[in-house]
């Protein structure tokens, strides 16, 4: 038996700032991919357009007895809902890019597990400042104006984007799950529905809610969200519901965040 | 005898079927180790748990004396893995692939460039550097490939069936590669279903077969294992298919495979220079052949003689 006479490599531990810069590397190709094939920004760019003159026009006169009342407090809402499902395509492309061949070369390379999961959020950004200026945008053309102070309406996209940060993680973890890209927006649908509309979002009335209805409203972190956003971006009191989201979105990411990282690592 | 690659009794199973029953893989330093096998061999699980993509649910394996799963991250550092579909991302460019691999093993912006724009020029696709992946034709898409795998400077490099699919120059451009790659001091393991693409690049050949090793050896000491050659006779007349086969009968010393549908007449020959003596004895019962052939057995008549069954029996689906 001769000694081993192989070059030693430097052992095997990656920190969490190799992780992050993993990470960033692959969030740039997301971005990349989203700059070679535009489409796929289509969702978050007409959704705001399309869930703004529905809402409006169908339920302004009813919720608030005229749409520009309504629309006041429907658009913060909306930033909220848009948020949740601008973080739906993320599950979708990571359930697609598992099933290419690519996901192989990542994971045998000497780099974190956590990045192509870091790079996929991170690069995901883009889709929720899409669908954010999009709806800021064409709100403010139908009449919405902040009454607040940049600095809070910043805080309040600030808090927006911490909450969808942590609902990619869910989004991430569906796809891991899932075993189609298609089987992932049927899931998606299934569960930011109840979390969106079951919400303070719509401004609809909780009074003729049965009860358990009324509590899940009461709990639901997209809620405290849309309240927070409120306050934040048309004046009146915040209470606690900045705090609850924030609360929210640490719990969210602390469950799903590891969970996800420990699927994709033994995703055949 | 410094063993690069050193897999002892490696076993899987994927639900009902056992995709690996044991295997033993050795490959030695600056060597190509060809795995040849059919469909459902368990070639592809070999080379992802050598790849610490899978984890053996028995038996363990070494990669430059580092274990696949105790040691997966050093492992990591030193192979690099080419799959059966290219596994290059189709959205991005030829350039930004490879720059995004560079990144990722840690080198900086400028130096990725530099070996991005590099690698691109040693395998020709300098000219379609800026061109999205799925705009490459199949042979490209794996130069690319191969190309993504040296950006980091493997000293192990597995390429998985890496001309399936392709046309006989790309095949004989990755052929060049793997040659290169040798030359350079890298040791490659390569899997293949075709004998003749082992026989072309492997210094060492296992034969795989439901998961196990059937054979090994150099491709000569396999195919003296079978035997020499295939003699292949068809006469233009269908109805003189006997004839030929009692021409090739006589020659050969051995009884003949008639293919009826055919019209075809197969059996192994030793001797290649027993082959005029066919066509005079031919010659001589007047008969007219179509097809005179002498070719090495194929893959199949390979499997035939190691295991006794035909290599199209593939044992579910490897993945």
């Amino acid at each position: 038996m001769t000694a081993i006479t192989f070059e030693t490599v430097p052992t095997g531990r990656i920190g969490p700032s190799q992780a992050l810069r993993n990470g960033m590397t692959l969030a740039w190709r997301n971005i990349i991919q989203l700059k070679h094939s535009p489409e796929k920004l289509m969702d978050v760019t007409l959704m705001p357009i399309v869930f703004l003159l529905m809402f409006l026009y169908v339920f302004g006169g009813v919720v608030a007895g005229s749409t520009h009342a309504y629309l006041q407090q429907l658009l913060p809402g909306l930033v909220a809902q848009m948020g949740m499902f601008a973080s739906m395509g993320l599950g979708t492309s990571l359930c697609e890019d598992i099933r290419k061949g690519v996901f192989d070369r990542f994971r045998s390379l000497p780099i974190a597990r956590s990045a192509p999961l870091i790079g996929a959020v991170v690069g995901d950004t883009v889709r929720f400042c899409v669908t954010m200026v999009m709806l800021v945008a064409f709100g403010s053309l139908l009449g919405f104006r902040f009454h607040t102070s940049p600095l809070s309406v910043l805080a309040a996209f600030g808090l927006a984007y911490a909450f969808y940060l942590a609902v990619c993680w869910v989004s991430a973890l569906v796809g891991l799950i899932a075993p189609t890209p298609e089987t992932v927006q049927g899931l998606a649908f299934i569960w930011t529905m109840p979390l969106t509309f079951g919400s303070s979002v719509l401004l609809a009335n909780t009074q003729t809610m049965p009860g358990w209805l009324q509590a899940w409203v009461k709990v639901n972190p997209v809620t405290h969200l849309a309240d927070s956003v409120r306050a934040l971006t048309i004046g009146g009191p915040i209470g606690n519901h900045a705090w609850y989201t924030l609360a929210w979105a640490a719990g969210i990411v602390l469950v799903s965040f590891p969970i996800a990282v420990w699927m994709y690592g033994r995703k055949v | 005898m410094e063993h690069v690659i050193r897999a002892e009794g490696l076993k899987k199973r994927f639900g009902e079927t056992q995709a690996l029953a044991g295997v033993d893989i050795l490959a030695r330093s600056g060597t190509v180790l060809g795995v040849l096998g059919p469909n459902g061999a368990g070639k592809t699980t070999a080379v992802r748990m050598l790849a610490t993509l899978i984890k053996p649910d028995e038996g363990h394996a070494e990669v430059c004396g580092y274990d696949v799963v105790k040691d997966a991250a050093q492992v990591r550092r030193l192979i690099s893995l080419t799959g059966q579909y290219a596994s290059v991302d189709e959205e991005l460019t030829g350039v930004e692939n490879l720059v995004m691999i560079a990144r990722l093993v840690g080198h900086s912006r400028a130096e990725s460039k530099r070996r991005a724009h590099e690698l691109l020029d040693r395998f020709e696709l300098s000219d379609a550097a800026g061109r999205a992946a799925k705009t490459y034709s199949g042979g490209m898409r794996r130069r690319l490939d191969l190309a993504a795998g040296l950006v980091n400077d493997p000293q192990v490099i597995y390429l998985d069936e890496p001309t399936t699919g392709l046309d006989p120059r790309a095949r004989n451009a990755v052929w060049d590669t793997v040659r290169g790659l040798v030359t350079e001091g890298a040791t490659v393991l390569l899997t293949t279903q075709h004998l003749d693409e082992a026989e072309a690049l492997a210094d060492q050949i296992v034969v795989f077969d439901r998961g196990r090793v059937v054979a090994d050896g150099t491709a000569e000491e396999l195919k003296e294992k079978i035997g020499g050659q295939t003699l292949a006779v068809r006469a233009m007349d269908r109805a003189r298919t006997p004839e030929v086969a009692e021409v090739v009968a006589r020659v050969t010393g051995r009884r003949p495979e008639v293919h009826e549908d055919t019209g075809l007449v197969t059996a192994p020959l030793d001797d290649p220079a027993t082959l005029t003596v066919v066509v005079r004895g031919l010659d001589e019962a007047g008969v007219v052949a179509s097809e005179l052939t002498l070719r090495r057995p194929s893959l199949d008549e390979v499997f035939l003689s190691l295991t006794g069954h035909h290599a199209e029996e593939p044992e579910g689906q490897e993945k």
